[in-house]
């Protein structure tokens, strides 16, 4: 149990799949804390100071110590508040697991980050890219209601970004690039998240973020023509 | 029963050696097959179907890819001994986010180094001191990167020292004159057993490029 007082803070962006995956992990584990939204077009003095080296979001402050790189900080919450695991214990699972969430955030992610901002032929291609990459992530789901086995684990929390980032964006790009016939694993993933409170409570409201989503792609296309 | 440690690598990678450095360090009997790159074996593909690349890692017949995952696997397997990441928290933080940002920046610049010409090689260089100098600055005047302990940092980033020799004359630079601190944390580095065991031999990178650029189709 924390005997001292514990200060934590997480400089973040609402509608970031990177600080919210920071979020569901601090809320399963029941750790307060208080959330700065930051404008990542007019950078704060703290979040530039906080990390200098990328000067992004998330940054995870601890007792006024910072930790930057979501994947980094997930490790760092799981090491220090050991109740409610997100990684496994055997050091085998652990590499596998590490392995998917590079994968999701190195390859899925970025390729996914084309669908929304290219048009035409390059859009097709990155749909079909992406496809192949989920196809992967469909395979590892069989016979499993979660990524991280029987609940929910660290693959999971970083995967939120295909279940309420790329599959949103499906409305606004007007291409179902996880259609449920070629994805129907992921499908019942998506809906065994949505079961799971932390998840509800953290992922971005809906509406909100569609129009976000839809204002961002506007701007993406106003840059590449 | 007999732990069964098998290392697919390509000998002048700079990931390879990563593995091969944590493997030394904790004393651990391996099996090393060089692989070909360009002509991958069926064992590759079946080890690493989703990326096929190097190194990979096969402990008692199952497979873990990447290297800096690999280190950090055999640190937990092998714990005990010559610990590769520290034990608190957020030193243990601060070591994976400095392996993380050399794993991430520097590749994707190194090539540029020794298979771009002009403007592009010239950008390449660039960025390639920069990062290079944000990493010296992280190491100060410390021994290595955790302090006086080798470990994770040091390993993520030593494996690029055999190709110094390449960079420079293929970049027309001196890596010392920017980041001398790197040169001497290096040459640190290069007298532990683990290292010296597992760096190829610079002059023997240095002649291959020409060699990486025909099979590359790089002008």
């Amino acid at each position: 149990m924390v005997e001292r007082s514990e200060e934590v803070k997480l400089l973040g962006m609402w509608a970031s799949p990177f600080s919210r995956r920071v979020e569901i992990a601090l809320t399963l584990k029941g750790v307060p804390y208080e959330f700065s939204e930051q404008d990542i077009t007019n950078k704060s003095p703290l979040l530039l100071q906080s990390n200098p080296v990328h000067k992004m979001i998330p940054v995870l402050l601890h007792n006024g110590k910072p930790i930057s790189e979501s994947l980094v900080i997930l490790e760092y919450i799981d090491d220090t508040w050991q109740n409610n695991p997100i990684l496994p214990q055997d050091p085998y699972d652990r590499a596998i697991a590490r392995f998917w969430a590079r994968f999701l955030d190195e390859q899925v992610y970025v390729t996914a980050m084309k669908v929304v901002g290219k048009v035409g032929e390059e859009k097709d291609a990155a749909v079909e890219a992406t496809r192949d990459l989920l196809k992967l992530l469909e395979k590892e789901l069989v016979g499993k209601d979660f990524l991280g086995g029987e609940s929910l684990g660290f693959v999971d929390i970083v995967a939120t970004l295909v279940a309420f980032w790329l599959m949103r964006t499906e409305e606004v790009v007007g291409v179902k690039v996880v259609p449920v016939e070629m994805f129907p694993e992921i499908h019942r993933w998506v809906k065994n998240l949505l079961d799971v409170d932390v998840i509800k409570k953290c992922i971005p409201p809906e509406d909100e973020h569609l129009d976000y989503i839809r204002a961002r792609m506007e701007s993406l296309k106003l840059k590449s023509v | 029963m007999a732990d069964e440690v098998i290392l697919l690598g390509y000998w002048p990678s700079t990931f390879g050696v990563r593995t091969r450095i944590a493997l030394e360090e904790k004393d651990i009997k391996f099996d090393y097959r060089e692989q070909d790159l360009f002509n991958k074996s069926a064992l590759l593909l079946e080890m690493n179907p989703v990326h096929k690349k190097l190194p990979v890692l096969i402990h008692n017949g199952k497979p873990v890819c990447e290297s800096l995952i690999q280190v950090e696997y055999i640190d937990e397997t092998w714990a005990g001994k010559n610990s590769l990441l520290p034990s608190d928290p957020y030193q243990r933080a601060q070591a994976k986010f400095w392996g993380d940002f050399i794993d991430k920046m520097v590749p994707g610049v190194v090539r540029l180094m020794w298979g771009a010409k002009g403007e592009e090689q010239e950008a390449g260089k660039k960025e390639f001191v920069e990062m290079l100098k944000t990493v010296e600055s992280e190491l100060g005047d410390k021994t290595y990167f955790g302090g006086e302990a080798f470990g994770y940092v040091d390993i993520a980033l030593i494996g690029y020292y055999c190709w110094f020799d390449a960079f420079e004359k293929y970049g027309n630079f001196s890596i010392e004159a920017e980041c001398p601190k790197i040169i001497a944390w290096a040459k640190r580095c290069m007298k532990r057993d683990s290292v010296a065991k597992s760096l190829p031999d610079s002059e023997k990178v240095t002649e291959l490029v020409p060699e990486l650029k025909k099979k590359m189709g790089i002008e």
